[in-house]
Formats: C-alpha cells, sequence, structure tokens
C-alpha cells in the first residue's frame, strides 16, 4: 500500500513537470482547441505586460488574472495527458527492463534439423540484437529468450511472467497452437530450437512497451473525426468573437457610451467557448483507454482497434474455455440390464480412482455426492490390491482390476468391442441410452465389469455459471453472440440452446469459419473473434476485431490486432465493454462541454457589453461579481474536476442504445447545461471574499 | 394571443399535415423513377424533352458529375439572368420603357435568382421588363428551386442505396421535378390566386382616375393613380411554392393586387411550407422508414411552433413605449389589439406573425408585413429562423438537406454517447461526412457575421444603416443572415441596393448556396458508397422523442452559440432599451 503511495507520488511529480514540457507549440498544435488556448494565454500575458507598462484597455489585476487562468487552462489539459502516458510508462519501464540484451546461441548454417540437441559445434554466442528474421537459435535451460521466435524443434516449459504476470510455467513445444516463444521470457526445462520471427526493435515486447508508452499512439478514425466537430466549433466561436469586436465598436460609437470590448474580455469569452474541456481531456481519454485494456492483460496493436471493439455487433464464440468449462463432467448414471444404480456409481467410481483427467475426478465426485457411495463403502475392498488400468491410445478404456474383478470404463464403440470379446452382448436398451446421450450434446462411457455390461455414465459439457446471463446482456446491447465448434450440429444446438447463444456453426473448419466472417460483414456487420491456433489466422485476419490467446501460434498473434496475455477467451466481452466505454467518455464530455457554453455566455456577454448598454446588466440573473474571471476559473477547473472521469471512463452498463442515450444526456446533456451556473456562481461567491 | 389566432394557426398546420403525405408519396415516386397519375399526360413531354436535349435519363452521375451538372446549369442562369437585366432596354416585353439595370444590382439580382435566395435590391415594377420577370426570373423561379429539390433527391439516394457509385441523372431529376411537382402545383395555385383578384395581364400600367383627388406634401393636386400590372399570379405561385418569394411588385405580398383576400393569403402562406414539408415524407419513403421522415418533421415543427409563439405573443404585447403613453394595445372586439405597425389590417396580427415565421423559417423571403417594425423580440424570431440555416422546413430541397447534415452531427454526438461509432439510417458516420458536415455547419456563420462585421466596420456600409444603435445592427444582420442561408426577405430599413451591398450580398449569396451544395453531394457520394450496417438492440434509435428532442436541442444550440453575442447587440438590447 506504501509503495503505491510514493509510486503515485512521483507519478504525479513527473506528469506536472511534464505538462510545463507539452507546452511547446510545436506539441500544441496537434490539438487545435488547445492550441487556440495558448495563443490566447500568449496574447493575454502581453496584454498583461502592455498594462504593467503603460495604459492596458483594462485594469493589470485583472488582466493578470485571465492570463494566469488561461494558462492553467492549458495546463491542466496537458496534466491529464501527462497523467494518462504516465501510468502506461511505468508498465514500459518494468517491461524493458528484460528487455536487456540477452546472449544467444545461434546455430550455424550448416546445422540441419536432425531431430537430436544440437552441440556446441553448431551454434556461435552472438548478442540478441545480432539475430535477424529467419536466423535460427538454441536456447537450454536457464536460458532468456533472446528474440521472439517460433519453434521448430524440441518442448520446454517456460516462464512467461514477465509478459504474462502469471507465475506458473507454461510447456512450448513445436507444431501445433503453443509453439510461438516471446523474447525476454525465460526456459525452465529442456531445450528448443527456433526461427527468428521479427528483427531487433520489432518484437512482440517492443511493440507492447510502444503501445503501452503510447509513444505510437496514432489518433484513432473516431477521434479525427471529433477533432475535426471540435475544430468546426472552434473556427465558429472564432468568427463569433472576432466579429464581436466590430460590434461593439459600432455600438459604442452608436451609444455614444462605454468602450468597444476590452480584447482581455473577449479572449476570455472565446477560451470559455471553445470546447476546453474535451478538447483539453480528448488525448487522456483516448490513452486511459488503452490503458484499461493493458490492465486486463490485453495488447492491442492498435487504437482502432479498440474502438472498433465499442462497435462490434457479433461475437464469434469458441465453444471450449469461452462457453462451457472445457472439460466434460459426470452428470447422470444410467443403468442398464437391471443393474441396481449404486453397483453401477461405485463400480464407476471404482474405475476412475486412478483417472486424473477432469472427467475421471468428477464421476466420482458426481458418485459420491448424488448417490452417497463413501469411500468407506469401498474400504474393505480398498485393503485388497488394486491393479489400475490406465488408459492408453491403444486400448482406450481405463479402469481396475479387484479381487479378480475385471472393471472397465470407455468409449462406447470400444467397450462394445471389449465386452464382445468376453462373451458379453451390447443390449438394444444400451444403444438406446448411449445415443439419447449423444443427442443431447453430451459424451456417453459404458462401464462393464467382467464382460457385462453395467449402465453408461453420461458426460456432459458444462456450460459456464452466469454466461447465459451475459450472452441476454449483449443481447440487449444489439450483440449477436455465435458459438464455433467442431462438434456436430446436434450436439452443437443442444450447447447453444442452454447457454443462451444467438446462433452456432457447428463441425467448424478455418474455411467455415472465414465464410462465416465474410458473411457476417457482407451484411453489414462487425465481427470479433477469438483464435489462437495457426489454422485460425485467416479468419483472425478477417475480423473486425481479432484477440489472439498469448498461449497461440505466432502467426495467430500476427494476424490478430489484439492479444491477450491472460489467454482467456471470455475477454472478448470485456473489449467490447471497454471499446465501447472510450467512445462513450469521448462522446459524454462532448455534450458536456458545449451545453457549458451557455451559462458562460449569460455570465460573460452582460459584463463585457455592460459599459456600453447597462439594460444588458438584466441578463445577469445570477449577481456575479466578477463574470468573467469566475467563468473563466470554471472553465479551467472543469478539467481537472473531469480528469478521473476522462481516466476511468463513464460507468459502463447493458442498455440498450435508447436507454444509453436517455441516460447520458440526462447526465451530461441537462447537467451540463446546470452545473456551470451553480459552479460560476459559487467561484463568484468565494472570489468576492477576497 | 387571441383565440382566434391560435384557430387560425391551427388550421394552417392542419392543412400542412393533410398535404404532407400524399404530396410526400407522390415525389417519392417521381424522384424513384415510378409512374404516377400524370404520366400519361406529361411523358411524351418529359421523353421529348430528353431526346431534344440528348440526355439519357438512365445515364447515372457520381457525386462529383452531379455537382458539376448542378453547378453548370446554375452559371448559365446566372448569366442569362444578368444578361437580360442588362439588355431588356433593347429586348422585347418591355412596355413601360425600362433601362438597362445597374451592373452591380443586376449582379445581385442574378445570383439571387440562380440561388433561390430572391432576395430584391430593386423595385420590381420600376426596374425590370414583362421579359426580364419572365424569361430570367420566372424561369430561375423553377430551376433554382428545382436544383434544390435534386440536390436533396441526390442527397437521400445517398441514404437509400448501398454500395453505389451514383446518385441519379441531374438532368433527369431536373426534369421530373420541374414537369411533374413544380408545374402541376403552380398552375393550380395561379388559377386560385387570379380567382381572388391577383392580376395575371401582359397590359402596361393602366392609369386611373381617383374619384376624390388628394393633395400631397407639396401642395400639388393628384388626381390620377398608376395602377400597375403583369403577370403577376402565374409568378406569385411559383415564388411561394418554390420558396424564392420575390415579390411581382416591390411590397411583395402585402401588395393588394398580390395578396388581396384572406383566402389568397392563406393559400400563399400554406404554398410556402408546403413543398418542404412534403418532402420529409418524400424522404422517408425513399429511405423505406416514413417514421425517419417523420421524425425530422416533426423537429422542424417543434422549433417552427417555437418560433412563431415567440413573435406572436411578442407582436400581440404592443409596443411598451405605446403603452406607456396610455395607448390601448389590448385586442377587443373592436380592434385586433398589438403592435401594428407595418401590417396590413386584412391581415392583421394572427396572419402577420405567421407568414413571418413560416417565411423566414422556409427559404423564402415573401413578406406581408414589415418586419422591420415588428417588436425586438417579434422581429428576433424571424432573424434567428434565417440564422439556424434556413433548416426548418428551409428551401425547397436545401432546408431538408442542410437539416438531415445537422443531424448527421446530433447522430455523431448521440452514437459516441451509446458507445457506438455513430452510424445514421445504417450508414456509418466518419471522418469525411464529419469534415463536410462541418464546412455546412460552419460556413454560413462565417458569411454571415463576417459580412455583417465588415458593413459596421465601412463607411460604404455604415451609410446606408436607417436607424442608429441596436436597430441599425439587427437590420444589416438580418441582410446578411438572409443572404448568407439563401432567405432573401428584407428587414428594410437598410438600403441595400448600393454597390457595397450588391457585391458582398451577392457574395455571401453565393457562398451560402454552392458552398453548401457541394459539401452535401460530396457526403451523399459517401455514404452511397457505403454498406448498410442492420439494426439492432445497439443502434442508436433516430425516429423516438428523445432523439427529435435531441436534434431540436442541437439545432437550437448552435443556432443559439453562433448568434447570441451580436442578438444581444442588436434585438436583446432594444428590446431591454424599450422597457
Amino acid at each position: 500500500m506504501k509503495k503505491t503511495i510514493t509510486h503515485n507520488r512521483t507519478l504525479y511529480q513527473q506528469a506536472i513537470k511534464e505538462s510545463f514540457f507539452k507546452l511547446a507549440p510545436s506539441k500544441m498544435a496537434r490539438n487545435p482547441v488547445m492550441f487556440v488556448v495558448e495563443v490566447g494565454s500568449v496574447s493575454t500575458t502581453l496584454l498583461w505586460f502592455q498594462a504593467l507598462m503603460s495604459q492596458g484597455d483594462a485594469p493589470a489585476g485583472f488582466i493578470g488574472a485571465i492570463a494566469l487562468w488561461l494558462w492553467f487552462t492549458a495546463l491542466f489539459a496537458n496534466f491529464s495527458e501527462a497523467l494518462a502516458e504516465g501510468r502506461g510508462k511505468a508498465q514500459a519501464e518494468s517491461l524493458r527492463q528484460m528487455k536487456q540484451q540477452a546472449p544467444a546461441k545461434k546455430l550455424k548454417r550448416a546445422w540441419r534439423k536432425e531431430g537430436s540437441k544440437p552441440t556446441e559445434n553448431d551454434w556461435t554466442q552472438v548478442s540478441s540484437t545480432d539475430l535477424r528474421k529467419g536466423d535460427f537459435y538454441l536456447v537450454e535451460e536457464g536460458d532468456t529468450i533472446p528474440a521472439d521466435g517460433e519453434i521448430v524443434e524440441g518442448i520446454a516449459s517456460v516462464d512467461e511472467s514477465a509478459v504474462t504476470g502469471e507465475s506458473a510455467p507454461v510447456i512450448r513445444e513445436a507444431g501445433g497452437d503453443r509453439s510461438a516463444i516471446t523474447g525476454g521470457t525465460r526456459v525452465l526445462s529442456d531445450w528448443l530450437i527456433a526461427e527468428v520471427t521479427s528483427n531487433p526493435g520489432d518484437g512482440f515486447l517492443d511493440r507492447m512497451i510502444h503501445m503501452v508508452e503510447g509513444a505510437k499512439r496514432q489518433k484513432t478514425p473516431n477521434e479525427i473525426a471529433l477533432n475535426i466537430l471540435l475544430a468546426g466549433f472552434t473556427i465558429i466561436f472564432l468568427t463569433v468573437c472576432a466579429t464581436l469586436l466590430p460590434f461593439s465598436i459600432f455600438s459604442a460609437n452608436a451609444s455614444q457610451q462605454g468602450e468597444p470590448i476590452a480584447l482581455t474580455s473577449l479572449m476570455a469569452l472565446l477560451i470559455c467557448l471553445i470546447p476546453t474541456t474535451i478538447g483539453g481531456l480528448l488525448s487522456a481519454i483516448g490513452i486511459a483507454g488503452m490503458d484499461r485494456l493493458i490492465r486486463r492483460n490485453v495488447i492491442a496493436t492498435s487504437g482502432r482497434a479498440v474502438e472498433a471493439a465499442g462497435d462490434v455487433d457479433t461475437l464469434l464464440l469458441d465453444k471450449t474455455g469461452t462457453i462451457t468449462l472445457g472439460n466434460r463432467q459426470a452428470v447422470e448414471f444410467i443403468p442398464v440390464n437391471g443393474t441396481p444404480i449404486e453397483e453401477l456409481a461405485r463400480c464407476a467410481m471404482l474405475a476412475s480412482l486412478a483417472d486424473e483427467t477432469p472427467e475421471g475426478k468428477s464421476i466420482i465426485a458426481l458418485a459420491k455426492e448424488e448417490y452417497g457411495i463413501q469411500e468407506s463403502l469401498l474400504s474393505a475392498e480398498e485393503s485388497n490390491p488394486m491393479e489400475f488400468i490406465p488408459f492408453t491410445a491403444q486400448t482406450r478404456m481405463s479402469g481396475v482390476n479387484l479381487l479378480g474383478h475385471i472393471i472397465r470404463k470407455g468409449a462406447p464403440d470400444t467397450m462394445i468391442a471389449h465386452i464382445q470379446s468376453q462373451g458379453g452382448t451390447a443390449s438394444d436398451f444400451l444403444k438406446e441410452v448411449i445415443d439419447k446421450i449423444a443427442r443431447s450434446g453430451g459424451t456417453p462411457l459404458v462401464v462393464a465389469k467382467n464382460g457385462q455390461t453395467l449402465g453408461a455414465i453420461h458426460l456432459k459439457d458444462v456450460v459456464k455459471g452466469g454466461m447465459r446471463e451475459r450472452f441476454a446482456q449483449l443481447r440487449r446491447m444489439g450483440i449477436k453472440t455465435v458459438m464455433i465448434t467442431g462438434d456436430n450440429p446436434l450436439t452443437a444446438a443442444a450447447i447453444a440452446a442452454e447457454a443462451g447463444v444467438d446462433d452456432f456453426l457447428a463441425q467448424a473448419t478455418p474455411e467455415t469459419k472465414l465464410k462465416l466472417i465474410r458473411e457476417y460483414q457482407q451484411g453489414g456487420r462487425l465481427v470479433a473473434m477469438t483464435g489462437d491456433g495457426t489454422n485460425d489466422a485467416p479468419a483472425l485476419a478477417q475480423a473486425d476485431v481479432a484477440v489472439a490467446m498469448n498461449s497461440g501460434t505466432q502467426p495467430a498473434r500476427e494476424a490478430a490486432n489484439m492479444v491477450d496475455l491472460d489467454s482467456n477467451p471470455t475477454k472478448l466481452i470485456e473489449i467490447v465493454e471497454i471499446g465501447k466505454q472510450l467512445l462513450m467518455t469521448r462522446g459524454s464530455l462532448t455534450t458536456f462541454s458545449i451545453a457549458n457554453d451557455a451559462a458562460k455566455y449569460f455570465a460573460i456577454i452582460p459584463a463585457a457589453f455592460a459599459p456600453i448598454y447597462p439594460q444588458l446588466g438584466s441578463l445577469n440573473f445570477m449577481g456575479l461579481t466578477n463574470p468573467i474571471l469566475s467563468a473563466v476559473i470554471f472553465n479551467a477547473l472543469i478539467i481537472v474536476v473531469l480528469i478521473p472521469l476522462a481516466l476511468r471512463g463513464v460507468p459502463y452498463r447493458p442498455l440498450s442504445a435508447a436507454e444509453l442515450l436517455r441516460n447520458n444526456l440526462l447526465i451530461y446533456g441537462l447537467g451540463g447545461l446546470i452545473v456551470p451556473f451553480i459552479g460560476i456562481k459559487g467561484i463568484d461567491l468565494v472570489l468576492s471574499l477576497f | 394571443m387571441t383565440i382566434v389566432s391560435w384557430i387560425q394557426i391551427g388550421l394552417y398546420m392542419v392543412a400542412l399535415v393533410a398535404f404532407t403525405k400524399p404530396l410526400g408519396m407522390f415525389m417519392a415516386r417521381v424522384y424513384q423513377g415510378e409512374r404516377t397519375w400524370l404520366h400519361p399526360l406529361l411523358s411524351p413531354l418529359e421523353q421529348f424533352l430528353y431526346r431534344m436535349a440528348n440526355i439519357k435519363a438512365e445515364d447515372e452521375m457520381d457525386w462529383k458529375t452531379y455537382a458539376k451538372a448542378a453547378l453548370v446549369l446554375n452559371l448559365f442562369g446566372l448569366l442569362m439572368v444578368y444578361a437580360l437585366q442588362r439588355l431588356q432596354f433593347m429586348l422585347p416585353f418591355n412596355p413601360a420603357h425600362m433601362l438597362a439595370v445597374p451592373a452591380d444590382s443586376a449582379f445581385n439580382t442574378a445570383v439571387s435568382f440562380a440561388s433561390n435566395t430572391n432576395w430584391q435590391g430593386y423595385g420590381g415594377e420600376t426596374t425590370m421588363s414583362y421579359l426580364t420577370q419572365m424569361f430570367g426570373l420566372g424561369v430561375q423561379n423553377f430551376l433554382s428551386a428545382a436544383t434544390g429539390m435534386a440536390v436533396l433527391a441526390a442527397f437521400i439516394r445517398g441514404f437509400a442505396r448501398e454500395q453505389s457509385q451514383s446518385l441519379g441523372n441531374f438532368w433527369a431529376d431536373l426534369t421530373r421535378t420541374v414537369l411533374y411537382i413544380l408545374l402541376p402545383l403552380s398552375l393550380t395555385l395561379s388559377l386560385a390566386l387570379v380567382s381572388q383578384g391577383v392580376v395575371q395581364s401582359l397590359q402596361p400600367a393602366q392609369t386611373a382616375s381617383l374619384m376624390q383627388p388628394v393633395t400631397d406634401e407639396d401642395g400639388s393636386k393628384i388626381g390620377h393613380q398608376t395602377l400597375p400590372l403583369g403577370p403577376a399570379a402565374s409568378q406569385i405561385a411559383i415564388k411561394q411554392l418554390g420558396t424564392n418569394g420575390g415579390g411581382f411588385f416591390n411590397t411583395n405580398s402585402s401588395h393588394p393586387f398580390e395578396n388581396p383576400t384572406p383566402l389568397s393569403n392563406f393559400l400563399q402562406m400554406l404554398a410556402i411550407l408546403l413543398i418542404p414539408s412534403a418532402l420529409c415524407y418524400t424522404f422517408g419513403s425513399m429511405v423505406k422508414d416514413t417514421r425517419q421522415g417523420w421524425a425530422i418533421w416533426l423537429s422542424m415543427t417543434l422549433i417552427f411552433v417555437g418560433a412563431l409563439s415567440l413573435t406572436l405573443w411578442a407582436e400581440q404585447q404592443g409596443n411598451p413605449v405605446l403603452s406607456g403613453m396610455g395607448a390601448d394595445q389590448q385586442a377587443g372586439l373592436w380592434q385586433s389589439g398589438g403592435n401594428m405597425e407595418g401590417k396590413e389590417t386584412r391581415f392583421g396580427i394572427a396572419n402577420s406573425a405567421l407568414w413571418a415565421t413560416a417565411t423566414t423559417a422556409a427559404s423564402n423571403g415573401s413578406v406581408n408585413s414589415m418586419h422591420d417594425s415588428y417588436t425586438p423580440l417579434g422581429g428576433l424570431g424571424p432573424l434567428w429562423l434565417i440564422q439556424l440555416g434556413e433548416i426548418v422546413f428551409g428551401g425547397v430541397g436545401s432546408g431538408l438537406y442542410g437539416m438531415l447534415v445537422f443531424a448527421i452531427i446530433a447522430v455523431f454526438i448521440a452514437g459516441l454517447m451509446v458507445g457506438r461509432a455513430p452510424e445514421y439510417l445504417g450508414k456509418k458516420i466518419e471522418v469525411f461526412e464529419i469534415k463536410m458536415a462541418s464546412l455546412v455547419a460552419l460556413i454560413p456563420v462565417l458569411t454571415i457575421l463576417g459580412g455583417t462585421a465588415a458593413a459596421l466596420l465601412l463607411y460604404a456600409g455604415i451609410r446606408s444603416i436607417q436607424d442608429p444603435g441596436p436597430h441599425g445592427i439587427s437590420e444589416v444582420l438580418y441582410a446578411f443572415s438572409s443572404a448568407g442561408n439563401n432567405n432573401g426577405s428584407a428587414f428594410a430599413g437598410l438600403n441595400a441596393n448600393t454597390p457595397f451591398y450588391n457585391v458582398t450580398l451577392g457574395l455571401a449569396m453565393l457562398a451560402g448556396r454552392y458552398w453548401i451544395i457541394l459539401p452535401v453531394l460530396a457526403i451523399a457520394g459517401s455514404l452511397a458508397a457505403k454498406k448498410r450496417s442492420p439494426v439492432s438492440l445497439g443502434t442508436l434509435p433516430t425516429h423516438t422523442p428523445l432523439f427529435i428532442g435531441w436534434l431540436v436541442g442541437v439545432v437550437v444550440m448552435v443556432g443559439a452559440l453562433s448568434f447570441f453575442p451580436a442578438l444581444a447587440l442588436g434585438p436583446i438590447v432594444e428590446h431591454l432599451m424599450l422597457k
């Protein structure tokens, strides 16, 4: 806890320092609204000097105060950006630490893949920075992986905690879906030979550092569009203020009293009117959105993808791991041939005692919980020597030999063959039961004792808790969920119905996935999907938002525009929410910013023109004594007040678009109209104390 | 605000709604190239015109070609009107022997009629020959209106089409607009107006003896009166229907020969908003969701009724200075009460206020009362309606495309607020659309405020101002608002027929029309090329009361923020000074 406080203090100190550096015109010019603020600050400061030296167009104290608060406006905006960047920088720093140069064992050209571990003669010691795409290297126990690579040979456990924060080592092996390794991670055991997939400075870790630092941050399309709209508003208000000078000169001449509007007041009015609140916070909102992703251990390769995530209206979700727990669970014992159910449960349990798979464990759990088979009941038998028969690819069944009884369980076809070889027969009823289980989306196992069928175990894909509600939520948000599975259509339909997804693709192949995505996109939909295998790569490349699992292959990670370091497929839903939150924060603060202007007019216009037309004083219904300064201070302070909201994002609730609009309009539209009246009045009251 | 006024306004709104759907449906059929009940009659003529002009109606144009065609036609029209004015003294149909119009005034008028503004710096019956009125101004009344409607048709197609490069054929849209919509409606309306006593004649002005000779200020006796004549009814019909507004006579529709009876007044007012209102339905029908059209219609109506209420209330209140002097300005059995300065007694407060609101809501600009004589707040309503950008009904075609551009901006911000990349009618609103929409919102503000500021700084501008102080600002601001948004109505009180105003207002009219048409067509081209996203619960609905309120809010807020300071120094302070 103490550490975070000091950490935060340095973060704030750094951000304050940064906000001054960011005043450089070359940096301010990237944001038209804030650039106008800086020009306004400079010119009022010059007016202040003029007032100090000789005659100013208003009291020097007033001009000085306005100038000061205009500078604050610019600084506060810079501070918000620096703070957002700072949070990412800290993370980038820790990433960079592990990106020190590492020695690499580069394999000589003469080396040929031959299945055995290369000897010392086969490689030369080089620096990791000397490795280029297409080179091969060897990593052994204790080595740091020098560069991103695709394993061509070997199997090893790798500590990827530096990238994922997950301390448990992971297995990486050639071929299959877990063949990518990341530079900077460490091999814990065994050895690997990998082909370099990225040049130095271009690797996954480098890109990650760039992303979290915001160094390579490019404005996203939607951000550009909003920037244009804000620039449009700024030009309108520039015109309004610039033409106000001739209007007031004419009016002063006509009414033969008062002076034309003071340039300081005009500057103050301009800065109050242009959308500084959203203009100042816009870049912080974007960076913070990216930061929220990173906190959830998702690295996006472009901000565009985050925005698109908010927009997605079709989610393709892999059944296994996302919708279901990924391992089948026993849910029912179905006895045949008049076997008592307890006997079936007992034998199923015995056959599974040595079975370490989740399926096996779930059989024991079911026997205990549903049928009350206590271990004590077994104890008598347990004292006798048990000979466990493990599952092998050849026999495709497992079981136990106990007191001369041969107890086996396994897939139906294997078991039927086993039963027949033992002289038993498979009844029609058994076949019917097996069929029924398969049709309902489950997997049947058959249990036999001494060649006699006892019954079947119903293994079921268990839908994760809360998924149904989650999909219903998504539906209310207008997002369609599609389950992708390799199962047959019958099974798929059953699970789809249970999970409550809108649609499913059964017997999915990489080709059918790609085709499905194209069809949805043709219909104008934006599609998001997750994937990890190399064969997912084409579909990932086609999808609008593609999240690759960090445990996936290099091609999958290349094709995707986001990588989930936790390799948790459910996260797609969170990513969508983050994207939506990002857009909502922008829209809400824009509305708030523009709505604020009404109050500022009522504060500034009467005050600015009162010398010419005292009658306008009746518009000053707030009864302000320092109207212009109060409005300018409010305008600056509101940026600071809203920084937490910009960094956190507006609260997101899964509601329909109509409900969201109503809520946000009430809060940010109506609130934006009312709040400044109260705020300006309050500041004025405080000022009048001095 | 008497009950009688509300009944008259209610009657007007009912009539307007009643015509909106049938006419809107009819126009949708015309623009979609479907057959209508007028086809047996007019189709041969249409085909004949295509053959004559070598037009292939099926040849579709992309947005650039479409824009080019529209601009070429308008440039040609502009030059034609200019030439007619300059050469009218040697051309036929000039019984009053009018001389050539001065160059600056001719330029102003040519731009004015080409751009559907119909601002008139000149007095019609004392400047233009019948030939200029009919072949110059009369023809432009049709063509400028048809240009606006054709551009709108192309704009709507941008929403209606999917992955298409083309927006239709400009020449076909133009021909169909004139042939199937404007001509039949004008013919009907002019006959109705003639029945009410509006003049329609090619005779020169007639001199009549006064039954009761009068003596003028110099003491000379006047026994004769000149009665102006001309082909007025036909021109008035299209002037109202095509939101042109240029009167045949200088005093426009307050002239008894141009607008003699309450019925002619009602018909002309109805004609002002008839097509702009019905086009909302056309829009809904063409995008296959009439709710969208009605939503836009309702947004317009809400702002319209709001501004109308303000003007009606302010005018019925009368002049506070007069009240202070003990004058009875209450409505009663024997008097209409209120501020009757500059109003015709045969129309009264309600019909004057309604006309003033309708003519400024639509970019019509015809008047039946003197807006300069309105109370400050009464004049604020019409002035502000113009400043909103002529999008509350607005000009035929141009009003709706202007409002739809605002809808795009409203959708953009609202879309962000619901966490979706914004889309309107299934079309994604992206960088290009926002760039163009910002231009559409920006250009009128730049022209109006920039023009007014220039006029107030220069002697040439100040010299023409009749009233000093806040009212003077109102006069200049009104003139540039009217020109910059192609309304054409005048506040009067400003002598605008000077080289300075003729040129600056002419430029304002050019910018306000063509710098809007180009970005609008560019948006249409970009939208047409896009795919349509299917509607889901995550889609922002754009036909609900909430969205209508939001759209009204955006329009009002942008209008208020842009013009509040200028209005504060004009009508608002004037109102406060009267108290």
